[in-house]
């Protein structure tokens, strides 16, 4: 992160040493930049920093014990005591707490205790499958929620509206564990058109070699035909139930950001001079509701990578979401820390993405 | 137009590839199961404590005994020892171990290999430890009291224990045999090779371990080398599925061979799936009511009588703990020596409320906390009907599991409802718990001890009893003073055994052989085949 930052501010001394024709004016405008972007980083750190700290202080004070975890039900006073000790719960917690963010800084998470194993080794092994199946997820609430959404506003009160008022209800309301297991006792038990929980079927299990973690992508770098339409049998369900409900927040969105643009005098300009319907809506109402929807999708993209625990646990999907309800509720706080940073710099991440792509795609930002 | 759309559904589905998938059967070498593995800390047998980890080492090592799948009823077996002999004074006893036994490693398994796996989990004394030294091996004795010469392992004893008590003892996951040189090729600072085996495996059991991913799955593969010749099964993969219902679709799709977590209720209606069978087996877990001695209320003897019959037997196990549980009144459960399966308890409020009365008891109030587990809180609610019935009013705290057992150990929980799961195949592994607390006071923190954790003063003359039934060299005898102890519990004791778990495991009809270690060990793969 520090890095990012010096070479941002290098990017704009050197350029003070090329001879410039109005030097106050652009290196005022230069340094307000730099200072700009140097508070972002400084209070994203602040943001991440605060997260962890309260985070951690939740963990401490959460009445569950970590070490019984580690050294369980028959352990005998002195084994907890040796366990307590060797897991560092007898320092004072401000310097545990300094001491945590001075490994998180070298990059050591420690180790989870519910696994045995680094909290980074883990948090690569889930965080991926979370991703994979949180993007198609959003792909299909995308792809369909925003033209459903567009049209719905378009043909206001008519059937797709209509339609889409249903879905969106039926999206909000139904249980996602109960939709989840219909999903699955239809397309896999009974109509036998998807592969059934977990990532992939047996035979395919260990035969396309790790590079993203992702198997989806890690079959199509391998070329391994087979073994992208195993996991996409296995992806598809669970990715539609999350993009069922991404798509039920995004219509709803759609349509009213859309209902507002066409209400608009300029769209009845652009109707009063014979412009198509098309073209008014798509080229004129849809470009202004592009900043607000990228927000939206951005956010909704953001919590489906925090993990969708149940989703996860009625499709035995190894992610992280219930990787880190089980770390917090066996007080593994290591592990929750971990998990924490991950999805608080997602959405750091996420915040700055939708912000770049606000300038890209709105004129005046230029 | 319905039917187009679906046969369009369908070709469009099959064009994706999606079909063929869901169809698969699991291949004829590889036995799939599904079970929860999140629990796996660590393999390191010196360490492994938990069900689905001891379930991995058992596949994964062998010990000196063992037991025999095809016939868990013989007890403890020879198995890298040929044959053991107990010194006339019964404080020491020689084992010849096999000759031609090797490791996954292709090193030979030795006697040396032997003492000093029990040496390293004495010296690490990881909690299982107890296991070893409650025979008297201490750090630093147990290089003495532990030897190896030659194909031969002396184990000297601090007393004469029964036998059967020390072979019990050796059945567990923490004297398995690991491979010296292999392990301490991986030691870390001094660490006997307990980070390196907490991920890996050093055994010469029937599988190697190929792969463990926590909280998704364990690969093992056969070891064509075993002892024992090579299991049928070349793959035995477990995959952690938490949900019961996904289990079962994937049994019933044919997906996995063995779903061992189904709830009654999937039980219930897969029990009639074509191709599919249920096997029942008593597991050591007892479900058992520990009356909390602390609470003035329920250190009453005539409330901790009235109790014993407001708990209502046959109702519970004949509705939501059906195929579960079975009602079961002492403490050590089916399967162990010594076992008492006499029931002196029905459900009787009548009885209960005239107890209460005669005793001039007239009602009273318990806040108590219940693991917020299906079962127990069931329980606990069954519990609380009928304690109405008697004027005795009862608030229940549901909370997770951990805090239940935090505030356990702290003495804190007055009427506790959860399970006891025995250590190892010797009947003292529940005595020394149930029946033996030497020091009542909360100073004593003994909270390893279910007396002292219910903060029940045991009688003098019932600590010494289990101690002395440690000591008894014939067998039989030793059955009997069990089950005398057991006799005066049912009639003192507030600890209260109520019922002994059955675990149901669903299975495709092709699979026999199915063991999962009873109520004495751990699951074995090694013997199981799937046939046509």
């Amino acid at each position: 992160m520090s890095a990012t930052d010096t070479t941002g501010a290098g990017g704009t001394s050197s350029g003070a040493n090329r001879p410039d024709p109005d030097p106050t004016g652009r290196r005022a405008l230069r340094r307000r930049r730099a200072r700009s972007v140097a508070g972002t980083l400084l209070s994203l750190a602040l943001t991440l920093v605060g997260l962890l700290l309260v985070t951690f202080i939740i963990g401490r004070v959460m009445p569950i014990d970590p070490v019984l975890k580690v050294v369980g039900d028959r352990a005998t006073q002195a084994q907890y005591d040796a366990a307590y000790v060797a897991m560092g719960l007898d320092r004072p917690l401000v310097v545990q707490f300094v001491t945590y963010i001075g490994d998180v800084l070298t990059g050591d998470f420690g180790r989870s205790i519910s696994t045995g194993q680094p909290v980074a080794q883990d948090i690569a092994r889930v965080f991926p499958a979370t991703v994979e199946l949180a993007t198609l997820g959003t792909l299909i609430g995308v792809l369909i929620g925003v033209p459903l959404g567009v049209i719905a506003a378009a043909r206001r009160g008519g059937i797709i509206d209509q339609v889409a008022r249903v879905v969106a209800l039926v999206g909000y309301s139904m249980p996602i564990f109960w939709l989840g297991l219909m999903g699955l006792l239809i397309f896999y038990g009974m109509l036998g058109w998807v592969g059934g929980p977990g990532r992939q079927g047996i035979i395919y299990d260990g035969m396309v070699p790790d590079v993203t973690g992702m198997i989806l992508v890690d079959s199509l770098l391998a070329g391994d035909w087979a073994a992208f339409q195993d996991a996409f049998s296995h992806i598809i369900l669970p990715a539609s139930l999350l993009g069922y409900y991404s798509l039920a927040y995004i219509s709803r969105m759609t349509r009213s950001f859309m209902l507002e643009q066409l209400s608009a005098e300029y769209v009845i300009t652009a109707r009063v001079k014979g412009m198509s319907e098309g073209a008014v809506i798509w080229r004129h109402a849809f470009r202004n509701i592009a900043i607000p929807l990228v927000t939206v999708i951005a956010l909704s993209f953001g919590s489906l990578l925090e993990g969708s625990v149940l989703t996860e646990i009625i499709f035995s999907w190894p992610g992280l979401g219930s990787y880190i309800t089980r770390a917090l509720l066996s007080g593994d706080m290591n592990a929750v820390l971990g998990g924490t940073v991950v999805i608080g710099v997602c959405f750091v991440v996420l915040n700055l993405f939708s912000d770049i792509l606000y300038r890209v795609l709105d004129p005046r930002s230029k | 137009m319905t039917i187009r759309l679906t046969t369009r559904a369908l070709l469009l589905a099959s064009a994706l590839g999606l079909a063929p998938a869901a169809w698969a059967e699991t291949p004829a070498d590889t036995l799939v199961v599904a079970h929860t593995i999140d629990d796996i800390i660590s393999l390191d047998p010196a360490q492994s404590f938990e069900f689905a980890g001891n379930d991995v080492n058992n596949n994964t090592y062998d010990r000196l005994v063992d037991f025999d799948p095809l016939n868990p009823e013989a007890g403890f077996q020879p198995s890298l020892a040929e044959s053991w002999e107990v010194s006339e004074d019964g404080t020491s006893i020689t084992f010849t171990l096999r000759d031609g036994v090797t490791f996954h490693s292709g090193n030979p398994v030795r006697a040396e290999d032997a003492a000093w796996s029990l040496q390293r989990a004495v010296k690490l004394d990881k909690t299982p430890a107890f296991i070893l030294t409650q025979f008297g091996f201490t750090a630093d004795n147990v290089e003495e009291m532990i030897t190896a010469d030659g194909n031969q392992l002396t184990l000297t004893l601090d007393k004469p224990y029964a036998p059967s008590f020390v072979l019990n003892s050796l059945t567990g996951n923490i004297a398995s045999v690991v491979d010296k040189e292999t392990v301490l090729a991986n030691e870390q600072d001094g660490d006997l090779g307990n980070g390196w085996l907490s991920t890996n495996e050093a055994g010469s059991g029937a599988y190697e371990l190929a792969a463990w991913r926590p909280n998704e799955q364990v690969q093992l593969t056969a070891f064509e080398d075993y002892w024992q010749g090579a299991p049928e099964m070349k793959r035995v993969i477990v995959r952690n599925v938490a949900e019961s219902s996904a289990q079962r679709l994937l049994l019933e799709q044919g997906d996995i061979d063995v779903a061992r977590n189904l709830t009654p209720t999937d039980v219930d209606s897969i029990s009639a799936a074509e191709g599919v069978k249920i096997e029942d087996e008593p597991r050591g877990r007892i479900l058992y009511m520990g009356l909390n001695q602390k609470d003035e209320l329920l250190s009453n003897p005539a409330v901790i009588e009235a109790m014993k019959h407001l708990v209502d037997y046959e109702g519970i196990t004949g509705s939501f703990l059906k195929g579960q549980f079975v009602t079961h009144q002492s403490f050590l459960p089916l399967g162990y020596l010594g076992v008492l399966e006499e029931q002196p308890w029905t459900y009787d409020v009548e009885k209960a409320r005239q107890i209460l009365t005669d005793a001039g008891i007239d009602g009273g109030t318990i806040t108590t906390r219940v693991r917020d587990l299906r079962e127990y809180v069931d329980v606990a609610q069954a519990l609380q009907a009928s304690m109405a019935q008697v004027g005795l009013t009862l608030n229940i705290e549901q909370m997770t599991g951990a805090q239940v057992l935090d505030a356990y150990r702290a003495r804190e929980v007055p009427i506790f409802l959860g399970e006891w799961g025995p250590d190892y195949s010797d009947p003292n592994t529940n005595a020394a718990t149930f029946a033996y607390n030497p020091d009542n006071s909360d100073e004593a923190n003994a909270v390893g001890l279910l007396a002292w954790r219910n903060a029940y003063a045991v009688p003098e003359e019932m600590n010494e009893a289990t101690v002395a039934a440690t000591l008894e060299q014939d067998t039989e005898k030793r059955a009997q003073m069990y089950k005398d102890i057991q006799r005066q519990y049912q009639a003192e004791a507030p600890i209260v055994p109520l019922f002994q778990r059955i675990e149901q495991v669903a299975m495709r009809d092709n699979v026999q052989d199915w063991w999962s270690g009873g109520a004495v060990t751990s699951v074995i793969y090694r013997q199981v085949t799937k046939g046509e």
